[in-house]
């Protein structure tokens, strides 16, 4: 049984014994132990489905377990609910927010104030909250509304919303997956910062470098269940890696890039082009983009600031209002999605399940919507599955790919989902390959081969937007790194000629203050 | 047009929009919690008969108002444990209850059709009794007429500027993060249904019992889904709601005017204008969806395992 190395002379604040719970078809946690200390960071590392969240959601009272039990101050805790949790001082931001947007950040905050006055005095609310984010450094706009701030605002509410709830013991899902380098930094200040003011503070994430620079404790958690827990001082990078994955890790072929040929034809060419969006989307504005055959030009920016709207206006999913588009030379400004996708070009969405899969179509139906013009028979009265399903299986063999084909794709895991598109998108050679998020929601290995994916592609001459934010992606791949801030390109760089912090900066509009402090 | 008939038009848009606001402020506390009532119009026929009926029987229309009352609680109650408890569809459920109304206040009613009873009684409007004896008597107004818009301004001050108000939005626009914050959002469902239906059976009071004293059916022809229409005119804001009331009771007396001034134009076409009317104000209004409607409205909340 586990045996965490114990510094603190002080028993835990919270134990959780032989934690399980499953979803059908998954164990999600399986006899877990963990211990939670005051004054601490402790962090919960490991992949993605390794069973993190559901451990923390399970803390919180969102999600009951199946079996084991809770120890609040070494006498059992009865956790049935949030509203249980909340009761013992027990806090969770979780990974994709719970802010309203509709709701200003004041409203927001008070939602999760546990003495709130039945008649709810919203201004005194929104003093509170100017005084403790004067406090910790989290500089909000009480009065504003959620949907109007940034991804790196809603974070900070989120943050505050539990200081404020009088919460102990503070439990952080991936708070870093949206910030840039420098806001990760102030983010870690103010858990130090609570941390003297002994708070204990749980941290999930699978950024190994994260973990090092802020962790004191550290517990890994592999397949649903422990894969060790160690004091800070004791961890290395590769004794991390080593728990999280149970084996050394093959590193990424880049292989050599191909030297870019100017005076070859762009695959796709854009041309001073503006959008208009509506309501809280962002306009692109004078967009110059070129992307030639066998390169990567990489986006950078952080959400909502015109990446996802660079993507869908590529594919005409929203119209240019202004400027031009071509493709492989030819004028597409005003072209149908039908009659792009004919012409090879691959696209990866953001948001598989939402923008790219039938949710109730089996996968093999799923992987042939795209084309079907290509497999139809007599005239589109049949459809030639049999090549479908050797078309897909061949892709998948080459990728390292294998899920089953015969199940409705709402019965994917996000994972697999993502690897059902990233297959559908490679199959056909495309020429054009758009890939937003390649890899989110993909585990270690299946992002290796998602990424070797695309250098093949590449090194086989097809021309890649690569749109994302973790920035280790981009720098990893990108032959070329273009930086979009509030729909405007502000960067345009080769990785060797610019670095992390000078990306970081201008992906949150803050070069001004990056060049003064350097 | 004299003076005599402009006042006409507004005192008959007073009597006919008050119980349709009754009605718009009980839906809309139920949309702003997430669920759409499209069984209305069978909640108000249901809570009009069985209020009549009582009326007739006991002679006091107070009495009658309160089992209006209760009665619109108690049908909203049966969609309640549809599309919260059972998870059911929200609209398939909503026009199963609406034609379940239809039978039941049929039913109710059947032998109070023509009854005569004491209404809820009138008190003039103060300082109209200055006025000539013939403008005077518009204003003589029901106790239900004097405290709708108070009502109006009560419900925007509950959901706004309460802590009950505050969950009850959080549901409507987001059940889990509801749920995070450590409350029950199908109870809140619940509590939001039943206080809607009691404001609905309200409505359906000062219809049979204080404006027509009388009961027929279907007498309450489409007020049940005019007031669906009014809450998406008013955006979901009780304050809003009494000028969409107003504007859209005050269309329909407008057009029984044009017909009664023998204008050349088919009382048909004159028929239409109040939905006219809200066409053109959802078509001007339409479009701007954003962060106005509940973003969970008619989602099934299906917890958490």
């Amino acid at each position: 049984m586990l045996t965490p190395p114990l510094s603190s002379k002080t028993p835990p604040m919270i134990s959780m014994r032989e934690i399980s719970k499953s979803f059908p078809g998954v164990v999600a946690n399986d006899h877990i132990d963990f211990d939670i200390f005051r004054s601490e960071i402790h962090v919960l590392l490991g992949e993605n489905g390794a069973g993190k969240s559901t451990l923390m959601k399970i803390l919180y009272g969102f999600y009951r377990a199946d079996s084991g039990r809770i120890l609040l101050d070494g006498k059992p805790a009865a956790i049935q609910s949030p509203n249980d949790a909340r009761a013992l001082q027990i806090g969770m931001v979780f990974q994709d927010f719970t802010l309203i947007p509709a709701f200003s950040v004041a409203e927001n905050i008070a939602l999760f104030l546990p003495d709130l006055d039945t008649v709810v005095d919203l201004e005194a609310v929104s003093l509170w909250i100017e005084e403790m984010s004067a406090r910790y450094g989290l500089r909000v706009n009480p009065d504003a509304m959620v949907y109007e701030l940034s991804i790196g605002e809603q974070q900070k509410v989120e943050i505050l919303k539990l200081i404020l709830s009088n919460s102990r013991l503070l439990i952080l899902d991936e708070p870093t997956r949206v910030l840039a380098p420098h806001e990760v930094d102030a983010l870690f200040q103010i858990l130090y910062s609570m941390r003297q003011d002994g708070y204990a503070i749980i941290l999930i994430t699978h950024k190994i470098k994260e973990v090092l620079e802020c962790a004191d404790r550290i517990t890994v958690l592999r397949n649903g269940c422990v894969a060790g827990s160690l004091l800070r001082s004791n961890a290395s990078e590769d004794k991390l890696v080593e728990m999280m994955f149970g084996r050394k890790l093959s590193g990424l072929k880049t292989g050599k890039k191909v030297i870019r040929e100017e005076t070859a034809l762009p695959v796709l060419e854009l041309q001073n082009v503006h959008t208009h969006g509506e309501g809280a989307e962002t306009n692109l504005e004078e967009i110059d983009l070129k992307v030639y055959p066998g390169e990567i030009v990489g986006i950078a920016g952080v959400s909502g600031n015109g990446q996802r709207e660079l993507g869908d206006v590529v594919l005409g999913m929203i119209e240019c209002v202004k400027g031009t588009k071509h493709l492989f030379g030819k004028d597409v400004t005003n072209s149908s999605i039908q009659k792009l996708r004919r012409s090879l070009v691959g696209f990866i969405p953001e948001n598989p399940l939402t923008m790219a899969a039938a949710p109730f179509m089996t996968v093999l139906e799923n992987m042939a919507v795209t084309k079907t013009w290509h497999y139809a028979l007599q005239g589109g009265l049949t459809m030639d599955w049999k090549a479908i399903k050797a078309d897909v299986e061949n892709t998948m063999e080459r990728l390292g790919f294998s899920f089953s084909l015969n199940i409705p794709a709402r019965s994917l895991s996000g994972g697999n989902l993502q690897r059902m598109i990233i297959v559908r998108e490679l199959t056909h050679d495309p020429r054009l390959i758009i890939a937003s998020y390649l890899t989110r929601g993909l585990d270690v290995q299946s992002t290796l081969a998602a990424r070797q994916a695309l250098i093949q592609a590449r090194d086989d001459g097809a021309g890649v937007l690569l749109i994302s934010e973790d920035l280790e992606e981009l720098f990893m791949l990108s032959d070329r790194l273009i930086v979009l801030y509030g729909g405007r390109i502000v960067g345009s760089f080769t990785p060797d000629e610019t670095n992390y912090y000078e990306v970081g900066h201008l992906m949150t509009g803050s070069e001004v203050q990056y060049a003064s402090n350097s | 047009m004299t003076l005599l008939s402009v006042l006409g038009v507004l005192s008959s848009a007073i009597f006919s929009g008050t119980s349709l606001l009754y009605t718009t402020l009980g839906e809309i506390i139920g949309q702003r919690s997430g669920i759409v009532n499209l069984g209305l119009e069978g909640v108000m026929l249901v809570s009009a008969s069985a209020g009549f009926a009582v009326t007739a029987i006991t002679d006091n229309p107070y009495l009658g108002v309160l089992v209006s009352i209760i009665a619109g609680g108690l049908m909203n109650m049966i969609l309640g444990f549809l599309v919260i408890s059972r998870r059911a569809n929200q609209l398939a459920s909503g026009l199963a209850l609406m034609f379940f109304g239809f039978g039941l206040s049929a039913w109710i009613g059947r032998s109070y059709v023509g009854a005569k009873i004491k209404g809820l009684p009138r008190f003039p409007l103060p300082g109209s009794s200055n006025l000539p004896v013939l403008y005077s008597s518009l204003f003589n107004f029901d106790l239900l007429i004097y405290l709708v818009i108070p009502m109006a301004i009560l419900i925007w001050w509950l959901l706004f500027r309460t802590r009950w108000g505050l969950g009850l939005r959080a549901v409507g626009e987001n059940a889990d993060t509801a749920f995070a914050s450590g409350r029950n959002p199908l109870l809140i469902r619940y509590q939001a249904l039943f206080a809607g239906g009691l404001l609905t059976g309200l409505g359906a009071a000062h219809l049979s019992i204080a404006y027509t004293m009388n009961w027929m059916e279907y007498m309450t022809a489409g007020r049940g889904f005019i007031a669906v229409a009014l809450v998406i005119f008013s955006k979901w804001n009780p304050l809003r709601a009494i000028v969409g009331a107003l504007l859209f009771s005050g269309a329909v007396a407008f057009q029984l005017l044009l017909q009664s001034s023998g204008i050349q134009v088919s009382p048909f076409l004159l028929d239409t204008i109040p939905y006219v009317l809200t066409i053109l104000v959802l078509i001007v209004w339409g479009g701007t969806r954003r962060h106005t409607a509940p973003a969970s409205l008619g989602r099934v909340y299906q917890g958490t395992e």
